[in-house]
């Protein structure tokens, strides 16, 4: 048995964020193998789980989430401070954005399909505006704007109703969470 | 918790008429009010599109026709032997044209705002 030599006090909340980030770090190294005919028309497989941590931990834990998730993600595919890790960042910083402001939606009215889909139109939006103020400020990107925006509508929604399964589907999924004590 | 809620179904129309004004907007194009017509490099008609018409326009292979209706236009026959412009069908956004080279006889719609500065042939 290795004994660990670092002590550093480390709660159940910051391995919950950890396994929670991996989860999304998956999602977005298995993403990246996907073919797309448009580059940056993705599923955002991993804003699943950032919908799931800000609907059950709250917005602080799914920005640790998802920030994890962009610096990782940005390590594991390489592309660590080159554009599209920075594109990947601005899209994720909009996109909580709007979270902090859209979890404040009566949840009697909007469910997490609502979340969802003003996510997907927050990260694309912060990828374009990127895109238009710093990587290719002369490229006319209007003609692609319907294709990216019926892209975050329908990933959105795809996304949101998979966190309304998620959400409503019984326990046994969660028994992962609190197994995990403190050593 | 497992249907959709009211909020969401705003959301997802709101979100819909946004992709649906962002295409229009984006590849709406601005439609064509008037067609120009030319033979052997000369303009020899400019009609507007408002209203049904069809003309013949002589050529040296034969006769072209063409046919305007309100807001479209296309040639409708032709003596070329490709038969390309014909199959060009009706031709609508303004900068669109149609031309039947080998009877000189070419076919453009012009807008209010035009696509290109100059088009070469």
């Amino acid at each position: 048995m290795t004994h660990s030599v670092i002590d550093l006090p480390v709660h159940a909340d910051d391995r919950r964020i950890a396994r929670l980030a991996a989860l999304a770090i998956g999602l977005t190294l298995a993403e990246a193998a996907l073919p797309s005919p448009v580059p940056g028309v993705k599923p955002g497989l991993a804003n699943i789980v950032i919908l799931l941590v800000l609907l059950q931990y709250g917005w602080r834990a799914a920005a640790w989430v998802s920030g994890l998730r962009v610096l990782a993600g940005g390590l594991l595919l390489g592309s660590l401070f080159a554009p599209g890790f920075w594109l990947s960042a601005s899209g994720a910083c909009v996109s909580l954005s709007v979270l902090a402001l859209a979890r404040y939606l009566p949840s009697r009215h909007f469910g997490p399909v609502s979340l969802s889909v003003l996510a997907a139109f927050g990260h694309i939006g912060g990828q374009l505006a990127l895109v238009g103020v710093w990587l290719l400020p002369a490229a006319s990107l209007i003609k692609l704007l319907p294709v990216f925006a019926a892209a975050a509508l329908v990933f959105g929604t795809v996304n949101g109703l998979i966190v309304m399964r998620m959400l409503a589907a019984p326990v046994p999924d969660r028994r992962q969470s609190s197994s995990c004590s403190l050593p | 918790m497992t249907s959709l809620r009211a909020g969401d179904l705003g959301v997802l129309l709101a979100g819909g008429s946004l992709v649906v004004a962002l295409t229009v907007w984006a590849w709406g194009g601005s439609r064509g009010d008037t067609v120009v017509i030319r033979a052997a490099g000369k303009v020899i008609k400019t009609v507007s599109l408002a209203q049904a018409r069809t003309l013949a326009v002589d050529g040296p292979l034969g006769t072209t026709h063409i046919e305007i209706e309100p807001g479209r236009a296309r040639i409708a026959r032709d003596p070329s032997p490709r038969q390309l412009c014909v199959k060009q069908g009706w031709l609508t956004q303004s900068g669109q044209a149609a031309l039947c080279l080998p009877n000189q006889v070419s076919l453009e719609i012009r807008g209010r705002t035009t696509a290109y500065d100059t088009l070469g042939y």
